[in-house]
């Protein structure tokens, strides 16, 4: 087994701990008195830390050299539409009881479901172009064109973490402080691109 | 060739391997605990149970009894805001541990004839009775509890309020944050209490009531729940409870009550005044501008139930508010 499969395993598993944690905790009777609520916030945060970490890859790449990084990112990007779509599917069974209609009027009526409904429908095409076959198809320009979605996802979801917060903001600002640091590492490169050489 | 590597200075592939191996199993089980121990960091487990003293002689009360299955001590003192300790529901008792409510006074006064400072002991006294109550939070989730306390009516007879005396303002003990603060008992922190910048609110924190519904029966100072005296994390050594309005009125670890004339500011109408009315009563045709307040999570239920108009109390209550567009006054 080569170093980067080994590596995938390593984050595929230690991706997959908190679940584990959430399922023992869960079995046990021990999320606390609120265990939909637990369960719900849990996994929405997984999703904001996948999401950073997937954009964190490139300014690492870039940054420190780390070019083996890239081989990582579709796992990555793939756990944060997993942890979202566990918690889109929590809140529509424990919170909605299934109730389409309910779900409707609530996209409708509150903003902040609807922002984070938004930023789960915009990752469901990025889940599904992430094969090889896909990149193929799709061919490698269109495909990351595409895949520039994720800045914008990212974006809604800490919108929709700010909005459901009642006053201590200190975690939704760290994630804020996070996703600018790292779009703004974007915006930095991209003005930096190196001056034509002067011909001589 | 001096440098030529002897044959048997070669690690054989069978230990090299074997030795990658062991390396590798390593790698995985410290990143796995490493991850294991972040999680736990986050997710604290509840801290071990605090039991406090009995109350003696409660009067078993007939007043708005329910059928409803009442919720355990352990969820009940696990799982509830108190932002002067922290904005977690299930790190409120842990933060609260060290929280020291003896000597306590409640000082009344205002718009009175015979203002009084009330010490917790004497308030002890007062005849307590048990009253089991639905408490529906604003964030919507709800328990049934069995609180025991007394009417709040008993404390405003005793100080005879005035004729322009229209509102009830209460106060809670706080001595985080500020030096300038006129509860300071203790050095700042040795009670575990957050500034209000961590808090997001403006402490101390104040509520208010309308003369008319303080006075009304089903309002009452709690001092304990189950049998037992308050908890810290659920508001010690007295706390008030009105069944029918949403959780963040009925103000927890009170010092100081005033009779006014004009309505009384109220913390969470100052952090956000479109969201959190004065009256702030339970009523499921009034949404929160966010969330829906249709519904709710009784804790220890999956799936949600409705929400009651006045938490199940117009019966009760409704007549308090006769004419008035509750649609306005939420």
């Amino acid at each position: 087994m080569d170093d980067i499969k080994f590596n995938k395993i390593l984050l595929f598993s230690n991706a997959l701990v908190p679940l584990a944690f959430l399922a023992f905790d869960g079995f046990r009777g021990n999320l606390g008195a609120n265990p939909i609520e637990f369960f719900l916030r849990t996994t929405g945060v997984l999703t904001l830390i996948f999401l950073l970490v997937t954009l964190a890859v490139t300014p690492l790449r870039k940054y420190f050299g780390w070019n083996s990084l890239i081989k990582f990112r579709r796992m990555l990007g793939l756990y944060a539409f997993f942890y979202g779509f566990l918690h889109l599917i929590t809140y529509s069974i424990f919170d909605k009881s299934f109730d389409l209609s309910a779900i409707a009027t609530d996209v409708w009526q509150r903003p902040f479901i609807a922002v984070g409904m938004l930023a789960f429908f915009l990752l469901i095409p990025l889940a599904v172009t992430s094969t090889n076959g896909m990149i193929k198809r799709l061919g490698g320009k269109n495909w990351s064109k595409l895949h520039k979605l994720t800045y914008p996802i990212a974006i809604l979801g800490v919108i929709h973490f700010w909005m459901i917060v009642k006053s201590d903001l200190k975690y939704p600002f760290l994630f804020a402080v996070v996703l600018a640091f790292l779009l703004g590492y974007r915006i930095y490169t991209a003005y930096q691109k190196p001056k034509p050489i002067k011909a001589n | 060739m001096a440098n030529e590597i002897k044959s048997s200075e070669i690690t054989p592939e069978s230990t090299y391997l074997s030795r990658r191996n062991f390396i590798r199993a390593g790698v995985f089980a410290g990143t796995t605990l490493a991850t294991g121990l972040t999680y736990r960091f986050f997710n604290e487990p509840p801290p071990k149970e605090v039991v406090t003293a009995e109350i003696e002689n409660i009067k078993k009360s007939l007043d708005a009894p329910i059928e409803e299955k009442l919720n355990t001590f352990e969820e009940i003192t696990n799982y509830n805001n108190y932002y002067e300790f922290s904005t977690g529901k299930t790190s409120v008792a842990r933060a609260a541990q060290d929280f020291v409510t003896r000597p306590w006074t409640v000082e009344v006064g205002g718009l009175v004839q015979k203002p009084k400072v009330f010490d917790i002991e004497d308030l002890l006294k007062f005849e307590q009775e048990e009253r089991i109550y639905r408490f529906r939070c604003v964030e919507g989730w709800s328990m049934v509890i069995p609180w025991v306390g007394f009417p709040l009516k008993k404390i405003l007879d005793a100080v005879q309020p005035l004729g322009s005396a229209k509102y009830v303002a209460f106060r809670t003990f706080y001595d985080g944050g500020s030096s300038k603060n006129p509860d300071v008992k203790l050095p700042s922190g040795r009670n575990g209490m957050q500034s209000a910048f961590s808090a997001g609110i403006d402490l101390p924190y104040v509520e208010g009531l309308r003369l008319d519904e303080a006075n009304h029966p089903l309002t009452i100072l709690a001092t304990g729940l189950y049998g037992k005296q308050m908890p810290n994390q659920n508001g010690a050594p007295i706390r008030l409870i009105v069944p029918w309005k949403y959780g963040f009125k009925s103000i927890k670890s009170i010092v100081k009550i005033t009779l006014t004339e004009d309505e009384p500011p109220t913390t969470w109408n100052i952090a956000a005044r479109n969201e959190y009315g004065f009256y702030s009563n339970v009523n499921p045709t009034v949404a929160h501008p966010r969330w829906s307040q249709a519904t709710e999570r009784r804790i220890g239920e999956l799936s949600s139930r409705d929400t009651l108009m006045f938490n199940g109390y117009a019966d009760e209550v409704a007549n308090l508010y006769n004419g008035m567009d509750l649609k306005k006054y939420f």
